[in-house]
């Protein structure tokens, strides 16, 4: 009996010397931490296996604090952590808006000519590299679809000739602007729906020849806009999100109509 | 002198803490992804069996020893090198921040770790004084570095060939530890 009791007592002393010795030190050595940190840290499931590539639970939710890591990074989660984590990410982020893929070219088959019939690898990049001009507008869209075999959730198609964004299914990771050899395609915040559809840098005369739907630079939207947030660089156009209001007078009074209303435009 | 040396050796080589008494295999398989993260684990786990060793060895010897408590060192063991692992956390979080950095995102991850406690009973079993446990310790766990690391280096050989598809992923990690585990069999022919 005595055993049991002395057992009792000494287990006791020293669960409580450990514990008021952990309680201290947590005081004394307390290091302020990312509250996000925390916060990612209780929706990852805890059980530190190691499977997303990282230490353990908390290293993952720095690095996913950090920007590191995906906030689905976690594969013992799923869906739902991942939603949760993205919650706690999205309201730590703010304001920081969604954006969506926008090709800057509406040079389909009825406004611009075909002066070359290409054979070669359906691709935009290798139809660039043949150096033959397939459309004679040498800035528009190819339509051999390079922005559309790199989508992954296929939100891109080719419509008479030009790529078309469902802005819907667009997740704006970017992928098609690297893919695009004409660096046509450009990430615009989710709710700008004014935006210049061409990219054509050349003289207005020399755009009228190869295009019918072209910006000219005629500067017209310049002179229109309240807000000085549309300018001609190059005999071109370009809109600074950041002072657009999206009112639309740009567009209304676009000779060429290349000003468009994309969620508009995308059902034409 | 010899005896202690043969102690480390040991620990390291001939009962190698994972090939060998196969302590420790989930950390082993878990964090071998990459050569640098194991090679922290290492580190982390070098550092705290070696404190837990001595931790251990201290308490055993002046508690649970002469109260005649033997039957309760499991118990006492895994408490005692869970708060000083949790404190030592602590402590370098605040003092050292870029230590903390390298290897103390790895610590939580240990302190349940079966190596660290296996070890620690072991060395009271084989009766080992203070200094002994704490060597025993020290070589045990770069045992584990050793073939943490090892293992590391395979996968990341393995990543870039083409294997069948049933042996992709845990399979193929599986059989290289297996191999590495007969290969580390070739220690326990080693005399001094």
């Amino acid at each position: 009996m005595s055993t049991v009791i002395i057992t009792a007592v000494v287990i006791t002393l020293v669960g409580a010397v450990v514990g008021v010795g952990l309680v201290y030190t947590g005081k004394k050595f307390h290091v302020d931490v990312d509250q996000r940190e925390v916060d990612v840290r209780a929706c990852l499931p805890g059980n530190n296996c190691g499977a997303c590539g990282f230490a353990g639970c908390d290293a993952m939710a720095a690095a996913i604090v950090a920007g590191d890591a995906p906030t689905n990074g976690c594969p013992v989660g799923g869906q739902s952590v991942a939603d949760k984590i993205s919650d706690v990410m999205g309201v730590a982020a703010g304001a920081a808006e969604k954006r969506v893929a926008f090709v800057r070219c509406k040079g389909n088959c009825n406004v611009t000519k075909n002066q070359a019939n290409y054979i070669g690898i359906q691709d935009c990049r290798s139809a660039t590299l043949s150096g033959i001009s397939i459309t004679s507008c040498d800035f528009g869209c190819l339509g051999l679809g390079s922005c559309v075999n790199v989508c992954p959730e296929h939100a891109i198609s080719v419509v008479d000739g030009v790529a078309v964004v469902n802005r819907d299914k667009c997740i704006g990771c970017g992928l098609c602007t690297k893919a695009c050899p004409k660096g046509l395609i450009d990430l615009i915040p989710v709710n700008n729906y004014v935006a210049v559809q061409c990219s054509n840098k050349d003289r207005g005369p020399q755009v009228k020849k190869v295009c019918t739907a072209g910006c000219i630079g005629c500067m017209l939207c310049t002179k229109q806009c309240e807000f000085d947030a549309i300018h001609v660089v190059n005999n071109l156009a370009y809109i600074d999100y950041s002072k657009c209001t999206q009112c639309g007078k740009c567009a209304e009074k676009c000779p060429a109509k290349v000003i468009t209303l994309p969620h508009v435009s995308a059902e034409v | 002198m010899k005896s202690l040396i043969l102690i480390m050796i040991s620990g390291a080589l001939i009962n190698n803490v994972v090939l060998n008494q196969f302590l420790g295999i989930c950390s082993f398989l878990g964090v071998s992804k990459q050569m640098k993260a194991s090679a922290s684990l290492g580190v982390a786990v070098i550092f705290v069996l070696t404190i837990a060793s001595a931790v251990a060895s201290i308490l055993y010897d002046l508690v649970l020893a002469p109260l005649g408590l033997d039957f309760m060192k499991t118990i006492v063991f895994i408490l005692v090198i869970a708060a000083l692992v949790q404190i030592v956390e602590m402590f370098l979080k605040k003092t050292s921040p870029a230590v903390y950095k390298a290897l103390g995102i790895f610590l939580p991850l240990i302190t349940t770790n079966c190596a660290v406690l296996g070890v620690a009973l072991t060395n009271v079993q084989n009766g080992y004084n203070f200094i002994e446990c704490v060597l025993s310790g020290f070589g045990t766990a770069v045992g584990y570095t050793i073939a943490i690391v090892l293992l590391a280096g395979i996968r990341s050989r393995i990543q870039e060939t083409d294997l069948p598809e049933p042996l992709r992923g845990a399979p193929i990690v599986m059989i290289s530890a297996a191999l590495m585990s007969i290969a580390f069999m070739g220690f326990s022919g080693l005399s001094f």
